[in-house]
């Protein structure tokens, strides 16, 4: 039980966050649908912010806006990785975009986003 | 003394300048020739300008640039090259003449790509003639490939494109391991500019390292030389115009190969350091087992041009088996035999082109009596193929007598058996092709003749013919083959005298 | 104004092709002559940038944005790789840009705007991927050139939207692994500028997060250089890539993520720890593997475009093999063969798409008789091809050379032998193509967009065809100088030593 809790403590949050990028994965590989795929896909990138978010956190501190009582920097959490984290969503948001667009002229041209179905039907 | 001085890349540049001109004359067609004979003599003039300082024991060197960080392009007028350059641009004057002629007579299409490529030839073989390292060497080499792939391809028809895979097969792949076997060298010693006598030395490397070295790069030459069973391509590329197979593939490509052996030999390797690994024995058995085995080959094929094809295979392994030796009279006989054998080969390779041009009869038996109608050439004929028989006060006798002698000095006296049963097999499968032109009656009576009596072709022949019996009787005549190939072989064996002469 | 040089060399496009869509409402052909300007006026600042830190003498130009100093700050770090490289894609750009204007001359202005909005944004994403000195601004960059190469790669019509989609996804993963390495390595040292990075890495070479990150950078730009077992995506992309846009995409879109590898690698964590140790290894072996399956597959294709696609598989292998090396000649080789291979790969795909242009034909066994329709662009292909296969004196035999002499001084004998054989099935599939073109029966082609001229196509693509073409030339005769001058200079560390 010690063990499993320290697990958890230290590195329970980052497990958790591997499970959801490979869950992305699993996803975009294995499922036959093309918006499936896009939405796995989704889930990889979050899993990536997650991550970020994850190694910012620091026990105790609190969020990083000056507060006027201390200039230590111990007491706020680091807030770089969320500032990277903020592009990585435009990022993402921006790949979307891409995707259903691109997806939507599959669906125009091939009638289909299954990927059996349009496969079958470019290879015509 | 080494002299600094551009004229080595003057000599090479003067064709490539011929190859844009001809590229750009393609309409006018007395130009675009006229180029082509203008950029040999000058080519011929720029080597003989050299000569008098080479035989006084200097060298001519220039460094056109850097090829990569530590070596740079350079050429070098050694004896050796020197043979080697004073024979391809000698040579080169007669065969344009002759192409002029033969393409004229054909009707051949292509000829600007023709002439074009055939002085990029020639200015590949001047690189390799005079390369000053490895790198350079290697650079010419590949170019000389490219070069006269599109010579080979010539006619456009199926069988041309057979031919000139196999061509660029055999071709590519040697480059390819000559190209790991000079970066072995380069590795194992730091430097790539030839030296007489060899730069490798034994405490350079591991026994097999060096004997891989060595199998890589003579595997790259033997296949131009066409040593057996390396051969495949010669053959095969007697597809191309008769002047290419004259040029080319009797002298300057498959003499590349040659001189790549030697200088792989007496200049990378070395006489001592051969003896040490003795991988030498292996490459003279190849290439004894080669003169035979192609002459054999030779007497029963019936298209001419094949079975000068066999012969020239046959006698590019004299050379190659006189290297293999290392023994300095042998050597000699070597580089000797590179100049006998290329002036008596274009003769009978510009006989053979002169009857196709004028009969379209491609085979022996359909020869007799020929004689008759095409007297000089088949005079000329004849006299070149006595001179690769052997027959004294012919220029073939005297590279003979060395390489015999050499091969005594060598203390491997067999070989001399060799070239003994060598040329007896030479004149049986020559002498029957003017015996049959002099001697036999045609069967059919009737030779129809294809266009008029074209002097082109016929001065150059008997020009060649007369060099085949001045250089028979007076070995030693300006250019002094004799005395380049003497100088040649004794930088290479200083200090080294062979095995127990 | 030269001060500010680097960051024009991304400024620029990058303005010009946010401006692009408006002026192409003005006018049609407006907003595609701006985005040109740009490229060359980037072309320019890095041709400057390149001059100034060779002048002296290959110090790094540290560009500081805004002024802020890093590690707070993100910098441009020009070393003379940097440059030359920039220099490299923004030429490339330019001639491309050039080339494609016949492609898209009867679009109407949304389509002639779009093309060259996104084209102006690959140009800025190469660029800026090259020359930043901070890995999450690479990141931003490497997304930058993907989203825009999505775009163009969707645009070569019907079948291009699935190939693109497909590279999407690949893309993706490669590009959130990227991040995922970025994560690791914040992590473990606390700055994201590369030259402090270097630095502070060293205490945790040994440690498993050390490792992980490394096989994510691996993985992440493996799969967008298409390194051998990542490369399923490329041989659909290339195919179906706009034919204008093809060129650009092929030749410089796989090496700006390579030489972001090389950059980790060599500069930031070195190679001399047993965790990069056993990644180079990795990384030889994918590269062998692809070098071989890119060159067969290369042999058994018959659409043009794609047998290019396969090579470009092999010749990474060439690159990652060169990486793998870790001596200064695999070194050298590597990067001069990036150079090398985008000038041969640009050129080529440069003449498949005229052919396309004008005959609508990409079947490389349909190619007969071109040597008279279009002579300058079958002299590029003929030494192009020369060029891939390795033969002197085109640019190729050069980055040969020094991957052959990393081989043989890394003790690496296979690596020649690989070499070797790589450079035969080369010779194979390109002297095929060279026999099409000069010796076979003229094919009967329909021309789509007949064209009279002696050139053989509009003069603004035989332009850049024949300059690429004697490029490739140019590069082989100047490659001494390129190494000695430009690459010696900028040599990591670890050589130095």
């Amino acid at each position: 039980m010690e063990v499993l809790n320290e697990f958890l403590k230290t590195k329970g949050i980052y497990s958790l966050v591997m499970i959801l990028f490979f869950l992305g994965v699993y996803g975009m590989v294995l499922s036959k649908n093309y918006m499936k795929k896009l939405m796995a896909m989704n889930v990889m990138q979050v899993a990536v912010i997650f991550f970020y978010l994850c190694f910012a956190q620091k026990d105790g501190a609190m969020i990083p806006i000056q507060n006027g009582i201390t200039t230590d920097p111990n007491a706020y959490i680091n807030p770089l990785p969320h500032g990277l984290m903020l592009t990585a969503i435009v990022v993402s948001l921006g790949t979307t975009g891409v995707a259903i667009a691109l997806l939507m002229r599959i669906k125009e041209i091939y009638g289909s986003v299954e990927e059996v179905e349009v496969l079958r039907r470019a290879s015509k | 003394m080494t002299i600094i001085d551009c004229r080595p890349f003057l000599a090479v540049g003067v064709s490539f300048v011929a190859v844009i001109l001809i590229a750009f004359s393609r309409r006018w067609p007395n130009l675009r020739e006229a180029w082509s004979v203008i950029a040999s003599l000058l080519k011929f003039g720029i080597i003989l300008s050299m000569l008098p300082a080479v035989l006084d024991g200097n060298v001519y060197q220039w460094t056109l640039c850097q090829i990569t960080d530590t070596v740079g392009l350079t050429l070098r007028t050694d004896p050796a090259g020197m043979i080697f350059a004073t024979l391809a641009s000698m040579l080169w004057v007669p065969m344009n003449f002759y192409s002029i002629g033969y393409m004229r007579c054909n009707q051949e299409r292509e000829q600007t790509g023709y002439f074009a490529a055939f002085a990029m030839c020639m200015s590949a073989v001047m690189g390799i003639a005079m390369a000053e390292n490895l790198l350079t060497f290697f650079i010419f080499y590949e170019l000389l490939t490219l070069a006269s792939y599109p010579l080979v391809l010539h006619k456009r028809n199926q069988e041309a494109l057979m031919a000139s895979r196999k061509y660029l097969i055999y071709t590519l792949i040697s480059g390819q391991f000559f190209l790991a076997g000079v970066i072995a060298v380069y590795c194992i010693s730091g430097t790539m500019s030839f030296t007489a006598g060899g730069f490798l030395t034994t405490d350079m490397a591991p026994k097999w390292v060096l004997q891989a070295a060595f199998v890589l790069m003579i595997l790259a030459g033997s296949v131009k030389a066409a040593v057996m069973p390396l051969h495949g391509w010669l053959p095969a590329a007697m597809i191309a115009p008769t002047p290419v197979s004259a040029l080319l593939h009797a002298v300057a490509v498959v003499k590349t190969g040659v001189f790549a052996v030697l200088r792989i030999i007496g200049f990378v390797f070395g006489p001592k350091l051969l003896a040490e690994i003795g991988v030498t024995d292996v490459l003279a058995w190849a290439a004894a087992t080669s003169i035979l085995v192609s002459s054999l080959i030779a007497l029963r094929q019936d298209h001419l041009k094949r079975r000068l094809a066999f012969s020239t295979i046959g006698q590019l392994s004299y050379i190659v088996l006189g290297a293999a030796l290392i023994s300095p009279i042998s050597i000699k006989g070597a580089y000797l035999h590179l100049v006998a054998h290329a002036v008596m080969k274009i003769t009978l390779f510009m006989c053979a082109g002169l009857i196709i041009a004028r009969t379209h009869r491609n085979n022996i038996s359909e020869l007799c009596g020929i004689g008759k109608k095409l007297p000089v050439t088949m005079a000329c004929f004849t006299i070149a193929s006595l001179g690769i028989a052997g027959v004294p006060f012919l220029v073939g006798f005297i590279s003979k007598w060395n390489l015999c002698l050499g091969a005594l000095q060598a203390g491997k006296p067999l070989y001399v058996l060799l070239w003994v049963a060598s040329g007896l097999l030479a004149a049986a499968y020559l002498i029957p092709v003017s015996q049959m032109a002099f001697f036999v009656k045609d069967p059919q009576e009737k030779f129809r003749q294809y266009g008029e009596i074209s002097y082109a072709m016929l001065i150059p022949i008997c020009i060649t013919t007369l060099i085949a019996l001045i250089l028979g009787c007076v070995p030693n005549v300006y250019p002094h083959f004799y005395e380049l190939a003497t100088m040649a072989s004794n930088a290479v064996c200083a200090g080294w005298h062979g095995g127990w002469l | 104004m030269t001060q500010h040089a680097p960051i024009f060399i991304v400024l620029l496009p990058l303005t010009a092709s946010l401006l692009c869509m408006l002026f192409s409402r003005i006018k049609k052909e407006l907003g595609a002559w701006i985005v040109m300007a740009s490229i060359v006026g980037a072309f320019l600042s890095a041709c400057t940038v390149l001059q100034r830190v060779i002048a002296t003498g290959g110090k790094t130009w540290h560009y500081w944005m805004g002024g802020w100093q890093p590690p707070i700050g993100i910098e441009f770090a020009l070393d003379p790789l940097n440059s030359v490289l920039a220099v490299l894609v923004t030429f490339i750009s330019m001639m491309v840009a050039l080339y494609s204007k016949p492609f898209v001359k009867e679009e109407d202005w949304l389509h002639v705007g779009g093309y060259y909005t996104l084209f102006g944004l690959l140009t800025v994403g190469l660029c800026g991927m090259i020359i930043t000195g901070d890995v999450f601004n690479l990141y931003v960059y490497l997304e930058i050139m993907s989203l825009s190469g999505y775009g163009l790669i969707s645009l070569g019509g019907k079948k291009s939207m699935l190939a693109a989609f497909r590279y999407l996804l690949i893309g993706t993963i490669g590009a959130s692994l990227y991040l995922m390495g970025v994560g690791y390595l914040y992590a473990l040292t606390g700055t994201l500028n590369m030259a402090d990075l270097a630095q502070r890495v060293v205490p945790f070479v040994g440690t498993p997060l050390f490792a992980i990150a490394v096989a994510c950078f691996i993985i992440g730009f493996g799969i967008k250089m298409a390194l051998f077992p990542l490369h399923g995506w490329q041989p659909d992309a290339y195919t179906f890539a706009h034919p204008g846009a093809a060129a650009f995409i092929a030749g410089c879109m796989s090496k700006a993520p390579a030489y972001a590898l090389i950059r980790f690698m060599y500069y930031i964590f070195k190679v001399d720890s047993p965790v990069m140790h056993s990644a180079l290894n990795v990384l030889g072996i994918l590269g062998i593997a692809g070098i071989l399956i890119g060159s067969i597959m290369a042999m058994a294709q018959y659409d043009f475009r794609r047998m290019l696609a396969y090579s470009s598989v092999a010749q990474i292998g060439y690159i990652a093999i060169g990486m793998a090396m870790g001596n200064m000649y695999g070194f050298i080789g590597a990067v001069l063969h990036i150079i090398n291979h985008a000038f041969m790969k640009c050129s080529l795909f440069l003449v498949i798409g005229g052919v396309e242009h004008r005959f609508g034909e990409v079947n490389l066994y349909r190619l007969g008789g071109l040597n008279k329709k279009m002579t300058i662009s079958t002299i590029t292909v003929t030494l192009a091809a020369l060029s891939m296969i390795g033969l002197p004196p085109t640019a190729g035999f050069f980055s040969k050379w020094y991957l052959m002499m990393g081989a043989y001084t890394g003790q690496q004998y296979f690596y020649i032998a690989v070499l070797v054989v790589s450079s035969l099935l080369n010779a194979i599939y390109f002297f095929r193509i060279i026999e099409q073109m000069f010796v076979q029966r003229e094919a009967s082609l329909t021309e789509v967009h007949p064209h009279k001229g002696k050139l053989g196509l509009p003069f603004s693509m035989a332009l850049p065809i024949f300059v690429m073409g004697i490029g490739i030339l140019v590069l082989g005769f100047y490659s001494v100088d390129i190494v000695t001058d430009i690459i010696k200079l900028g040599l990591p560390e670890v050589f130095l030593r």
